[in-house]
């Protein structure tokens, strides 16, 4: 157990003030929104749907929860034992009984009808304008989009929030654990189609004003859709346990018209054979040390420590592999260690982000092993296996 | 029968080697209060975690073992081992019989429970920690992604799987050989036939549970691949099989819980209990119902639309037999002579808040709907007004309605309604907020969350530590009952009370019902 009790009472002083600050002054261009005590419509037609579903078998239960809780108050209130009441003998009847078991039922047909039509439509996943392979990875979340102009692109997106604010180091900015580096981009007005699956254990897509949930399951490929009718920037999270860091793997959507999203689209294909063209290059250290510094911090350091000397991952710092034979540490790195938590990131990563942080781990931490290894060594590693 | 056999045996031997149900019931009782303190302190440090943004106190790591542990803890080591202490001290007293049928292996099925306790808390210390998969243990977090301890909790789950089957067994063999001449099925008393079809429920689930980590087992160890899609296998393979029997282990829970309130309210109320046939058939339906709703659970793992309405339609269903039982309690409060002890107002406190449960429960069947409350706080809110509100309150309720009868002392009275009133509050505090920031978003089972959630967060862990102080005020109550509370005389202690359990003396002898008593 790692208790940090010493820092509590410091940090919870911090936090406190930076969360009364964030509120006071509605820092940034959205507002935490306090006190939220209900489900949002969302901005798509199925939310509203099922947000009134919700709402009317809310207020069913009210309209029962009164009379019920009536009764008994009124009973309570007037059946005492102190008020002299001498106690009635009656024990049965089957009038009743009857009424209250077909009443109920009645009801529930009355709710049932509205539910059915909603869940039948929500499983209508055909006709879809756009379609993304959502994959949930610990813990993070990797886009593909898969229709014609737009195959070659593909991102994960993970957590921005800086350790500092969690660990109550720094103020928390108005999106704290809601924010990421690189967002999905959906246009608005079209359906868009989700193919839902995971990469490790079962995680779960879930974005509230999408009135979109899907487990995603490694092996098996899920549907789901929505359509959003409104321009924006919309979160959800993780919605099942994944391990360590399941609280830590947020969703951000950005809704846009339609030619932003053409445009943006055009912009993340060129990216990609721009990255095409770097695997051919040859870099210096300076050049694959800085890059692999970066992917470092967003993929490798939650689990070896940001001064590589391990957690849930093995120590980086003076590391049998990582000061071994290049293509040993290419291995780990590359196909991952089976049966630990240390993944594969030979598909994660393109060749070049893989050089830079294999290059990066050989000279970090005290390592300085002074080689580099370039993409063109982690493709010919790759097609030599 | 030599005349040397009558008194209990001296020392420790005692409690090691006692076939006496009374003897058993209360050592299974202690037990589970003592796991309850237990999964009460992991709820405390979840909270304390919870208290505000930000991670202050332990790491996510150790925040999963918490939830894990606070959650097998208190379901496998408090409520299901308390009831069957319960159903211990109370069956054969309510049906006239002098024991249990089985009371050597009831010695054995209390006695592996502490072995099976102190393997899954001995995992803490081991590398890797604790279970940290939650308390559903999907695979592949609970097989391919789990600590090493894993092994010792499957092993650990096997070992109190055999002690509630043999618990379960010992109960219906009990009902159905050991009844007083006289006491036919439809006059015994509701709770003997609420633990009856618990009993059942119990015997069909567990073998299927211990299926399930056993497949666990073989996957981690033997090379199958029964929940891995690699090798062939489906995760969600192992949802199915985890709430085929986790659905009816939630009825497991509450059944004996409706069976104590049923005995309760028309004590105080005095008056008989309404509807006695309907509620037996209710019990009977909700139990039919259980095994046929499992998927409820499962909504968003991506079953075929037909599917999801079929479990959608049994689901909605479980409200009317429900909904009966809430019906027959009021109507036998109404009309009554009501006087408000500290059993009836823990009773009138179960009808109240598991009744609001049993509005979210309604509201979770509605699958469209589900999809925005699955595994966000809705459900914790949910789960909790049944499971503490239902289970934990009716024991409470039963510890202060029968402790008279068993140690032949009176409790303080004000002591117990403070502690009602300080656990209603708290309990309320801690999770009707709940309910508020799962329908904003808030996913369960995280370790920090975002700030828009603070506020209610802050209300719920203050509410939980008021509700654990209040816990601390029972154990005091009922310890000091023990020592010196204020002799019983009577034999039938509350005045509305009706039953064999009150023909016998207070406290009641080591041995009772050696004859049998005559039942009208
Ligand atoms: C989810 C946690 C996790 C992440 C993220 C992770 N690793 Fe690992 N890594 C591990 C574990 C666990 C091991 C130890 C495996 C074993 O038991 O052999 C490991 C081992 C290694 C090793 C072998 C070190 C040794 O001495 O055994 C290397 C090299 C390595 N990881 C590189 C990386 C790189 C590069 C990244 C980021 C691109 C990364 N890891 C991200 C968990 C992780
Ligand atoms: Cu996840």
């Amino acid at each position: 157990m790692s208790c940090k009790i010493n820092r509590l009472i410091g940090s919870t002083r911090i936090a406190i003030v930076a969360l009364f600050s964030v509120v006071a002054s509605g820092a940034g261009a959205e507002e935490v929104q306090r006190w939220r005590v209900n489900m949002e419509p969302g901005v798509t037609e199925i939310g509203s749907r099922i947000y009134d579903l919700h709402m009317t078998v809310f207020w069913i239960c009210v309209v029962i929860g009164v009379a019920v809780f009536g009764v008994m108050l009124y009973s309570i209130y007037s059946h005492r034992k102190s008020r002299g009441v001498t106690p009635a003998t009656f024990h049965e009847s089957t009038l009743v009984e009857v009424a209250w078991t077909v009443v109920p039922f009645l009801i529930l047909i009355a709710m049932a009808v509205p539910a059915t039509t909603t869940l039948i439509d929500i499983y209508n996943t055909d006709e879809s304008e756009v379609d993304i392979l959502v994959t949930g990875y610990q813990w993070k979340w990797k886009y593909e989009y898969i229709n014609e102009g737009g195959e070659n692109v593909s991102f994960f997106s993970t957590l921005s929030t800086p350790r500092s604010e969690i660990d109550n180091e720094d103020e928390k900015n108005t999106n704290y654990l809601l924010e990421v580096d690189e967002p999905l981009v959906i246009p608005v007005g079209k359906k868009v189609r989700f193919l839902v699956t995971a990469y490790d254990v079962i995680h779960a897509w879930w974005v509230p004003a999408l009135a979109v949930k899907k487990d995603a399951i490694p092996g098996f490929i899920n549907e789901t859709w929505t359509l959003a009718l409104e321009e924006g920037v919309y979160r959800g999270q993780c919605a099942e346990l994944c391990g360590k860091d399941h609280g830590f793997m947020p969703i951000v959507v950005k809704v846009v018209s339609e030619s932003e999203y053409h445009e943006w689209l055009g912009e993340k294909v060129a990216q990609a054979s721009e990255i095409k063209e770097l695997m051919s290059q040859q870099f210096d250290l300076d050049q694959l040390v800085e890059r692999g510094d970066e992917v470092y911090q967003r993929n490798c350091l939650a689990c070896h420590g940001a001064q590589g000397e391990g957690g849930v991952g093995a120590a980086i710092a003076g590391s049998a592999i990582a000061m071994g034979e290049v293509a040993g540490h290419l291995d780990s790195i590359v196909n991952g260690v089976p049966g630990t938590a240390m993944q594969a990131f030979g598909n994660q990563l393109n060749d070049v982000d893989l050089a830079a942080v294999t290059t990066y781990q050989r000279n970090a931490f005290g390592n300085n092993m002074g080689d580099l290894v370039q993409p063109i060594d982690v493709y010919n590693f790759k097609q030599g296996q | 029968m030599g005349d040397h056999h009558h008194g209990p045996a001296k020392g420790i031997t005692r409690w090691l080697t006692t076939t006496n149900h009374k003897d058993i019931g209360t050592m299974y009782l202690w037990f589970s209060f003592a796991m309850f303190l237990l999964g009460g302190a992991f709820a405390m440090v979840i909270r304390a975690e919870l208290f505000q943004p930000g991670l202050q106190l332990i790491e996510p790591a150790f925040f999963n073992q918490m939830t894990t542990m606070h959650g097998l803890i208190m379901v496998f080591g408090a409520i299901m081992p308390a009831f069957v202490g319960l159903a211990n001290w109370m069956i054969p007293l309510m049906i006239g019989a002098p024991d249990m049928a089985l009371p050597r292996m009831n010695n054995w099925s209390f006695w592996i429970l502490p072995f099976a306790f102190a393997i899954l808390a001995s995992s803490f210390f081991m590398e890797g920690g604790a279970p940290n998969f939650g308390w559903t243990f999907y695979a592949p977090l609970s097989t391919t992604y789990a600590p090493p301890s894993v092994t010792f909790f499957i092993f650990g789950v096997h070992i109190l799987g055999l002690s509630s089957i043999m618990g379960a067994i010992n109960i219906a063999a009990t009902v159905m050989n050991m009844r007083a001449p006289g006491m036919t099925y439809m006059k015994m008393p509701l709770f003997v036939w609420t633990w009856f079809i618990t009993a059942y429920l119990l015997i069909a689930v567990m073998p299927v549970l211990a299926g399930a980590v056993t497949m666990m087992l073989m996957d981690i160890h033997f090379g199958t691949s029964f929940f891995s899609a690699a090798g062939g296998g489906d995760p969600v393979l192992f949802q199915h099989i985890f709430w085929f029997f986790g659905h009816p282990e939630v009825y497991i829970i509450i059944l004996p819980g409706f069976g104590v309130v049923s005995q309760v309210i028309p004590t105080f109320s005095r008056k008989r209990l309404f509807g006695y046939d309907s509620m037996v058939y209710a019990t009977a339906s909700i139990a039919f119902l259980s095994f046929i709703v499992w998927a409820h659970h499962m909504y968003t793992v991506g079953m075929p639309v037909a599917g999801e309405l079929f479990f959608m339609y049994a689901t909605m269903l479980i409200a009317v037999p429900t909904g009966v039982k809430v019906f027959n309690w009021i109507s036998t409060m109404w009309r009554g002579a009501m006087t408000f002890e500290t059993p009836m107002l823990f009773a009138i406190g179960f009808v109240v808040l598991f009744t609001m449960g049993g509005f979210t429960g309604l509201m979770l069947a509605i699958a469209p709907a589900d999809f925005q409350y699955h595994d966000s706080y809705f459900v914790v809110a949910h789960f909790h007004y049944t499971m503490v509100a239902g289970a934990i309150f009716s024991m409470t309720c039963a510890v202060y309605y029968w402790l008279p009868k068993w140690c032949g002392r009176m409790y303080n009275e004000t002591l117990g309604k403070t502690q009602f009133w300080v656990s209603f509050v708290g309990f309320n505090l801690t999770f009707f907020p709940q309910h508020f920031v799962g329908l904003a978003g808030m996913p369960r089972r995280i370790p920090d969350y975002a700030l828009q959630f603070a506020d209610f967060n802050l209300m719920s862990s203050v509410g939980a530590f008021i509700y654990g102080a209040s816990q601390l005020l029972f154990l005091y109550n009922v310890v000091a009952t023990i020592v010196a509370g204020e002799p019983v005389e009577k034999e039938q202690v509350w005045e509305g009370a009706e039953g064999l359990e009150w023909t016998v003396a207070s406290p009641a002898p080591y041995h009772t019902f050696t004859t049998p008593p005559d039942v009208k």
